[in-house]
């Protein structure tokens, strides 16, 4: 059956919120100690297909088997070796920040508890703030009392619903940093993100829109399988452009960034045709880096005829 | 580690979880223990199902003895109280109208005379029944009262008129409670009416919270089972309605002075029953509830029926059949009979049995529909 190699292997799986089909066949073989990223626009099935994942939700079809149990029998033993981050906050606010992590370890029947959470304090550095209530920590001091406490029980899976949301770049650069520390410790990750750089912190990626996995692989891999063609046009006043450049046929998106206008198209021929008319800005050919090739996928896979949600 | 003892440090947590958000939701603490005092003041002090001097006017024009006796006899039996003596009896139908008073007794003029010659005058009282409950026994004593009062007065060379004795003797007790004193019906029934309204919907709102703010999410994705998580939340519950029994029952005895004459772990047998019976209810609905607001209304319709037709606010048996069915499926209704049985009239385990079946089944079968309706999963 499943490859007992993978940490996640599923096939197939679909989910519908009243007729609407959040998720639709989504395959996923995930080996053990890697970081993978989820990526997708808003509404793409990311956050359903995690909690299928984690047993959270039941899958309408489709099976599969996370860490070798079962995904729709045998969500207990799922849940005991793996830690979940919710995308919204979802420890307790109106406890301190000790009585949050007490709970858990109570809850996950740990060992050496009081020693354990004086540790895990200690690590995140909030010993001296350990009485105050969760409700009361900064955006980004909640991600990381979350991911400490997620990770309290050395889950075997890590499961990271858009964990970087809101939070200032130093943080997300921290987080990041604590994510590999703790896939060098054999930990599975897998971590849902809308940010092109920390796409490009994961081993692989893994693109869903609609509902659908449209792309996976390395960042190179999904690059080069878009087969799309950047040209990148600089010099003054290459913005302004930019409007008449997305309705020149060939044209598939034209974005500005880095005082630079990104021209993308996946008919070489056809772009180069259309650039050809706006000589008196210079022109080079790029590298399509992997927020081209997401505007790209998006603009492909067309409008989202299902509920966002 | 056996799976039984895992399975209580769950509870354990998830019970001391729920006790420190208790504690620090320091609004629903205090209503849960305010709430019991409000209610004792209100209807232990304010309610009254046997109203005495309720104003009266009189319409005579006579002043004689015997008129003079009639009225210091319905004064002095507390239910009257003469307000104004009138002789136009269109302003006494004014004062009727205008709820000034709650009767007009009228006195005939010569009324005194006809009694003398034997020609039984009558004696008009005229009931503002509006309110039937308010009138009721002023009504039925007014008879009595009266000839009461005039048997003692027709003697001597008017003792012809004396009425004769009464064919039979008929003799009433009322029992436990003879001087019919509300507080001691009010005042248990009391305890059954906060607990049913405080544990629903506390429960309803401590589930339902944590679906509103999200941290339902993550008690899913962590190992508890539902029977944990529903033993871990209601437990500290059952410790607050053990407080607020305590203060009813202090207050019942200290303040009512209402007779306690079963026995106390009898009843607070059937209390714990009862009040896992309510806690259950409230979970139920909070897993119907999409919000604390909605669960706040399912309470709602749960504890007005609970109030009206378990026999708190109206005599059980005066309802129709279809209400006394409802009603013998609330706990509520079998509570009462339990606490005033136990504590009027000394009622043993014997007698109380099926009030204590009745709560039990309805707990379990609340716990088991609680159980069923948690969702393991968001969907």
């Amino acid at each position: 059956m499943s490859a007992p190699e993978l940490a996640i292997d599923v096939r197939g799986l679909v989910k519908r919120f009243g007729g609407k089909t959040a998720v639709d066949g989504v395959d996923i073989q995930m080996p053990y100690g890697k970081v993978w990223g989820f990526l997708g626009p808003n509404g793409s099935g990311k956050t359903t297909t995690i909690r299928m994942i984690c047993g959270l939700l039941h899958p309408d079809a489709g099976e599969g088997r996370c860490l070798g149990f079962d995904i729709r029998t045998d969500a207990m033993s799922i849940k005991q070796s793996t830690g979940y981050m919710t995308q919204r906050f979802s420890f307790w606010e109106d406890l301190t920040i000790r009585e949050n992590l007490e709970f858990v370890a109570r809850l996950y029947h740990l060992p050496q508890r009081r020693a354990l959470v004086d540790n895990t304090l200690e690590t995140l550095g909030l010993e001296h703030r350990q009485h105050q209530t969760a409700g009361e920590l900064s955006g980004g001091w909640k991600q990381r009392l979350a991911l400490a406490a997620v990770t309290m029980h050395r889950p075997r899976l890590l499961l990271l619903d858009e964990p970087t949301a809101g939070v200032d770049p130093q943080a997300r650069r921290d987080f990041w940093d604590e994510i590999h520390r703790l896939s060098m410790t054999g930990l599975t990750v897998l971590v849902s993100t809308h940010y092109m750089d920390e796409a490009e912190r994961c081993d692989r990626i893994v693109y869903l829109a609609n509902g659908r996995l449209v792309t996976s692989g390395t960042v190179d891999d999904v690059i080069d399988a878009s087969g799309l063609v950047t040209f990148r046009a600089s010099g003054e006043g290459v913005r302004e452009l930019m409007e008449d450049l997305r309705a020149e046929p060939g044209v598939e998106h034209a974005a500005y960034f880095g005082a630079a206008l990104h021209v993308s198209g996946a008919d070489r021929a056809a772009l180069m045709r259309a650039i050809e008319k706006y000589s008196n800005v210079s022109w080079e050919e790029v590298q399509s880096d992997l927020e081209d090739v997401f505007i790209e996928l998006m603009t492909r896979a067309g409008a989202d005829e299902r509920l966002h949600g | 580690m056996s799976a039984w003892s895992e399975s209580m440090v769950r509870v354990g947590a998830i019970f001391t979880k729920e006790l420190i958000q208790m504690r620090r939701d320091r609004m629903t603490f205090a209503m849960m223990l305010l709430i019991p005092v409000i209610q004792l003041v209100l209807f232990g002090y304010a309610i009254n199902t046997d109203p005495r001097s309720l104003p009266t006017a009189v319409v005579t024009e006579e002043q004689t003895p015997i008129v003079r006796t009639l009225l210091t006899a319905l004064k002095t039996s507390g239910y009257y109280e003469l307000v104004s003596i009138i002789s136009d009896p269109r302003e006494s139908a004014a004062l009727l109208a205008r709820g000034e008073v709650a009767f007009v007794i009228q006195i005939p003029s010569g009324f005194t005379e006809r009694l003398i010659r034997g020609e039984r005058p009558q004696i008009l009282i005229e009931a503002d029944a509006s309110d039937p409950a308010a009138a009721s026994n002023a009504i039925a004593r007014a008879e009595t009262i009266l000839m009461r009062a005039l048997r003692h007065d027709l003697k001597g060379s008017l003792a012809y008129l004396a009425p004769a004795q009464d064919p039979i003797e008929v003799v009433v007790h009322a029992r436990y409670n003879p001087e019919a004193n509300t507080q001691y019906n009010i005042v248990p029934g009391l305890l059954g009416v906060i607990l049913t309204m405080t544990l629903v919907m506390i429960t309803g709102l401590a589930m339902t919270r944590e679906a509103e703010r999200g941290t339902m999410e993550n008690l899913l994705a962590m190992p508890a089972q539902p029977f944990e998580v529903m033993i871990g939340k209601i437990a500290p519950y059952v410790a607050v309605g053990g407080i607020q029994t305590l203060i009813v029952l202090l207050a019942a005895h200290e303040l009512f002075n209402v007779p306690f004459a079963g026995s106390l772990l009898l009843l607070l047998a059937g209390v714990v029953v009862f009040i896992i019976a309510n806690l259950a209810v409230g979970f139920t609905f909070s897993t119907i509830a999409k919000s604390q607001m909605q669960a706040m209304q399912m309470t709602f319709f749960f504890f007005l029926p609970s109030l009206l037709l378990s026999g708190f606010m109206f005599p059980f048996r005066g309802m129709p059949g279809w209400a006394q069915v409802i009603g013998e499926v609330l706990p509520l209704t079998h509570f009462l009979r339990l606490i005033r049985g136990v504590m009027l009239k000394g009622a043993g385990f014997g007698d109380m049995r099926q009030a204590i079946l009745a709560i039990t089944l309805f707990a379990v079968a609340a716990g088991i529909l609680a159980m069923v309706r948690y969702r393991r999963t968001l969907d």
